[in-house]
């Protein structure tokens, strides 16, 4: 009852402060078969701030999908809380939209029919949303391509129309687990500068996994560095590079020494790679 | 390779002389691409002038194995008479067709519900296995006389018998199918909020389809199989009563013709089938080669 008496000028301030995303001590132990238990995820904790652009880079098995999956509640952690505006995360939510490593596009559906997937889940009003997926479609450079169907796409077309599925969501944040790994280096490059642009316009908080050090710098505010088994949050690295950032960014001396900072820590851990 | 590109008007020049080569060719192109338009059409012609081969020459007895022609005359005969008069083959083609669709309908339709709740719990698909791989390992033709006696000499009967050889193959490739669904489909339907209804119509039934079009194609043609097994058992009409009719009065040649009839009406049912799938499994034409061979 107390809590009534409490000003709504310093509940906002406290509101304001508030972290979109807060994580702690987030662990997750998988129960092998014959391998016996697994730990994917040990201890982590952190704060993710609205509109952040942020990566988590590691090698592969030090849990960063996993962690991603958490934050899209599609994982329980076994221990420790997520927290998005301070609520619990127990399960999916509007508040987040995921990009899988693979675009995962129904191959009976066209493409325009795959964006609007999620809107047939969430049983919005389909009419209302063609306009905005044909929109986004656009946007990501795939205007014309609505009635195709997904074997008739690059695989970068087809990540591309998985992006504006998870858009057409407008979630608060936007989840992305190595996007990229499967496109070649000049469309990965011109991919990055697209999530770069939708982070512009749409101010959406996003959190980038990725075993491309290059690619978590250059896309990134902060980088997470992970290591491998179990996995634990070893360091968070703020990239104070100016935006909007062009692909020139990567020649700079300043570039350099973050990437070489980064595999320094990775190397540190005793996994090299990459 | 360079040595013929670097003549300007290599066709020109090798035409005049060889005129014949290129229609040959052509055929010999066509027989590669399309065998199934060519080659097998020539087989079944050769097939038929070696039976009729057999039979002229060595004086085999009608009752044995007829001349082509008799069967040929016997055909066009039954089929000369209306659809409604029961002297015809008409008349019990139709009876047959009406029983294996039926059967194949009701069976499928069964099948695939059925196959698709098992394939979505656990728990159901562990409780009902053991029965329904007891109920498999029965011989269900064996069925047939006990379904005569309880519903008759009419339709009802076959379509039953019919259903329940059909449902079998379609309700394992449902589970099959429901099991196949890739993960990463669940975990992104998940991810949107997906209700289990949802996911079973948007993802998993559609993910099935070519497990379920494989079952149908063997639940297609094992139809007509239930339908005359079931009026072998005892029937008023349809091809299978004629079948024993005619084999009682030893009259081969007419025997013969139903068994095209036969041919005819299952190939068609197994192409029908075909086409539906072609129709709504156009997205997985592409490996179906590859599952074809495996199987």
């Amino acid at each position: 009852m107390l809590d009534v008496e409490v000003p709504a000028s310093s509940a906002r301030a406290i509101d304001a402060r508030q972290p979109i995303i807060s994580a702690r001590q987030v662990t997750q132990i998988y129960k092998g078969g014959s391998a016996g238990a697994v730990t994917a995820l040990s201890n982590v904790g952190f704060d993710i701030e609205q509109g952040e652009l942020i990566s988590l880079v590691g090698p592969s098995g030090c849990g960063k999908s996993t962690l991603l999956r958490i934050l899209a509640g599609l994982n329980r952690p076994t221990a420790g809380t997520v927290e998005l505006h301070g609520r619990p995360r127990l399960e999916p939510g509007p508040e987040t939209a995921v990009v899988f490593q693979q675009p995962i596009l129904l191959p009976w559906r066209t493409i325009l029919e795959n964006v609007l997937l999620p809107i047939e889940f969430r049983e919005l009003a389909l009419p209302a949303y063609r306009t905005r997926a044909v929109e986004l479609l656009a946007s990501v450079g795939l205007d014309g391509f609505e009635n195709r169907y997904p074997h008739e796409l690059s695989g970068g077309m087809q990540q591309r129309a998985a992006i504006a599925r998870a858009l057409i969501q407008d979630p608060e944040i936007l989840l992305m687990d190595e996007p990229f790994g499967a496109l070649d280096a000049m469309t990965r490059e011109q991919m990055n500068l697209d999530v770069l642009r939708i982070w512009r316009e749409s101010r959406k908080t996003i959190i980038f996994v990725t075993h491309s050090i290059s690619e978590a710098v250059f896309l990134s505010q902060r980088v997470f560095v992970m290591s491998p088994r179990p996995g634990r949050l070893t360091e968070i690295l703020d990239i104070d590079l100016p935006f909007p950032r062009s692909l020139d960014v990567i020649n700079t001396d300043a570039f350099g020494r973050y990437t070489a900072r980064i595999r320094g820590l990775l190397q540190a851990i005793g996994d090299v790679s990459s | 390779m360079t040595a013929v590109d670097s003549t300007p008007f290599p066709s020109a020049r090798s035409a005049p002389p060889t005129r014949r080569r290129p229609v040959i060719a052509n055929w010999a192109r066509l027989m590669r691409r399309r065998p199934e338009w060519t080659i097998t059409p020539a087989l079944v012609v050769l097939m038929i002038a070696a039976w009729a081969f057999v039979t002229h020459v060595f004086n085999v007895p009608e009752f044995v194995l007829p001349r082509p022609e008799a069967v040929w005359s016997a055909l066009v005969e039954g089929l000369s008479h209306g659809p409604t008069d029961a002297g015809g083959y008409w008349y019990h083609a139709g009876i047959t067709i009406y029983e294996s669709l039926a059967g194949l309908v009701l069976g499928s339709v069964f099948g695939g519900l059925i196959g698709f709740g098992l394939g979505s719990s656990q728990l159901l698909e562990r409780t009902f296995y053991p029965f329904i791989i007891a109920f498999q390992a029965l011989p269900k033709v064996a069925l047939a006389p006990l379904l005569v006696i309880w519903f008759g000499l009419g339709f009802d009967g076959k379509i039953y018998i019919t259903a329940i050889i059909t449902f079998f193959p379609v309700l394992v490739s449902a589970i099959a199918g429901s099991h196949a669904v890739d993960p990463e489909r669940l975990d992104l339907a998940r991810s949107c909020n997906a209700r289990p209804s949802q996911i079973l119509r948007k993802i998993v039934i559609p993910s099935a389809l070519p497990f379920l079009f494989a079952g149908l194609n063997v639940a297609s043609a094992l139809a007509v199989l239930g339908a005359i097994v079931g009026e072998f058992v005892g029937a008023r009409a349809g091809l299978g009563m004629l079948l024993i009719q005619y084999d009682q009065a030893m009259q081969i040649a007419p025997l013969f013709a139903i068994l095209v009839l036969l041919g005819v009406i299952g190939f068609a049912i197994n192409y029908a089938v075909r086409v539906a799938e072609r129709k709504y499994c156009f997205w997985a034409q592409r490996g179906r080669h590859a599952m074809a061979a495996s199987h």
